[in-house]
């Protein structure tokens, strides 16, 4: 036993961690996070600016506290934790759908549910796969090496959001670019200008849709014609709601293909495992979201006091969510740090938690399946081009991911 | 078991179609439904799993006490 499990009480709070850090192992929690890990459920850590907040790092207390109505994600409100400096950005205006709190988030939400469910993702699947195929001839045309992040990861999901939502493809090196910025800053400056090219870029789509006699089939073109024109959005917030759809639509699910075609080469004998039985494709896929956890530190300010977990939330305390170490919880998965495809329990909150769960959940599982399942499937031979840890990794302030994975096959 | 969903709750995640999907579905809106006949009396072990993953917590399921 050691020494710090000895002790029990509210003095025996060790020094804050600072939070978020950087990853050393890409698909690992940052090993500065090991004091977080010692089955504590709340912590205290500390902010760029020297501000403590909490960090949750259980599941229990994770599903408790992302369902908790007395935590609000609206960044307006005072106290609301700002992690590192470029989210200072995300303050000066209302954000549609994750920067809104109920009845205004659900009105919103509503209207985007039934593009995303299960039945439409699934029916979306042959068209998915059409994508994929497409992009994986062209990268065995061109032949190795090749980036897999400029030549798959990225281009997938970037043309699945763009038929979806009705944005053209051909602005996808404009909108990719500006997304990054957007998610990295560093500065509140950077983002705030990558922020307002693309709100622009996506108020002059929707004003040219307004101007179509009839609606495309995009859900965009939908929501021009009939949200907007019947007054249920105001045209602030369907141009916010689109840079989120669009910028959660495909940053994400391209870390999650390189990051996880990545974890997959540093365990070979999970990728034998895949290789042999496609069948166990749907859970590589959900272990690889609980291990990967790409989206760390999701943030909520407390609007009146909370006790939880022994401990006492006050109104306008910060409280931030490591997905990373909640994803970890030893008291939830045995050995944790492993990757196996046969756990028994897929609660992980890789998607958060909560009316704020991600949307496009069931078409980014269709997406990292199809992805994931015909790369390997199609090039049996596929092997990183250098060295693993010659790859650079990306700052932990952002979504995690690979920046490029030079493969070979 | 019976099983109870509150629409006014639901977000449309999906998660008890994805957990259940011989219980569970979406309608038109994308709230969550039950298969027809599957209600009272399911006994598909899945249906507790569903549950859980609801994000809201909007699906209660209780043991009929005969």
């Amino acid at each position: 036993m050691t020494e710090l499990t000895d002790i029990t009480g509210p003095a025996a709070l060790p020094e804050p961690v600072a939070f978020p850090q950087d990853r050393t192992c890409p698909y690992h929690p940052p090993t500065g996070y090991a004091p977080l890990r010692d089955g504590r459920p709340l912590s205290r850590v500390t902010l760029y600016d020297g501000r403590e907040v909490w960090l949750v790092t259980a599941q229990a207390t994770a599903r408790a506290l992302l369902t908790d109505p007395r935590l609000s994600t609206d960044r307006r409100r005072p106290g609301f934790p700002v992690p590192t400096p470029r989210f200072e950005a995300g303050r000066d205006r209302r954000i549609a759908l994750l920067g809104m709190d109920d009845p205004e988030h659900h009105r919103q939400r509503r209207m985007l549910i039934p593009s995303f469910t299960v039945k439409r993702a699934a029916a979306l699947r042959p068209w998915i796969q059409r994508i994929v195929d497409g992009l994986l001839d062209a990268m065995t045309e061109q032949g190795p090496p090749v980036d897999l992040v400029s030549a798959f990861a990225l281009p997938v999901p970037s043309m699945v959001i763009c038929g979806l939502l009705g944005v053209p493809y051909a602005d996808h090196e404009f909108f990719e670019e500006h997304s990054r910025r957007l998610l990295r800053g560093p500065t509140a400056d950077d983002t705030r200008e990558a922020r307002d090219r693309l709100e622009e870029y996506l108020d002059g789509l929707i004003e040219a849709k307004s101007k179509e006699a009839g609606p495309g089939d995009g859900i965009l073109d939908d929501l021009v014609h009939h949200r907007l024109r019947d007054g249920d959005l105001e045209r602030a917030d369907l141009v916010s709601l689109a840079l989120i759809l669009l910028v959660a639509g495909h940053e994400t699910t391209a870390n999650m293909i390189s990051l996880g075609a990545y974890t997959l080469f540093q365990h070979p004998d999970r990728l034998a495992e895949l290789r042999a039985d496609p069948a166990v494709l749907p859970a590589v896929v959900e272990e690889l979201l609980r291990m990967l956890s790409i989206a760390e530190g999701l943030q909520r300010v407390a609007l009146a006091d909370i006790e939880i977990a022994g401990s006492t939330i006050r109104a306008g305390d910060g409280v931030l969510f490591a997905t990373s170490v909640i994803n970890r919880d030893t008291s939830v998965y045995d050995d944790p740090d492993g990757i196996d495809f046969h756990r028994p329990d897929r609660h992980h909150v890789a998607f958060g938690f909560g009316i704020h769960q991600c949307l496009g959940q069931n078409l980014a599982r269709a997406e990292l399946e199809i992805a994931l399942g015909t790369l390997f499937t199609r090039l049996p031979g596929l092997r990183p081009a250098v060295p693993p840890e010659d790859i650079p990794g990306k700052p932990g302030d952002t979504i995690q991911g690979m920046l490029e994975l030079p493969v070979t096959w | 078991m019976h099983i109870d969903i509150d629409k006014d709750v639901c977000i449309g995640a999906g998660q008890c179609a994805l957990a259940a999907p011989n219980v569970f579905t979406q309608d038109d809106d994308g709230y969550s439904e039950l298969l027809p006949g599957s209600g009272d009396g399911a006994e598909d072990p899945m249906v507790r799993q569903a549950a859980r993953s609801c994000p809201v917590s909007a699906i209660t399921v209780r043991d009929s006490a005969g």
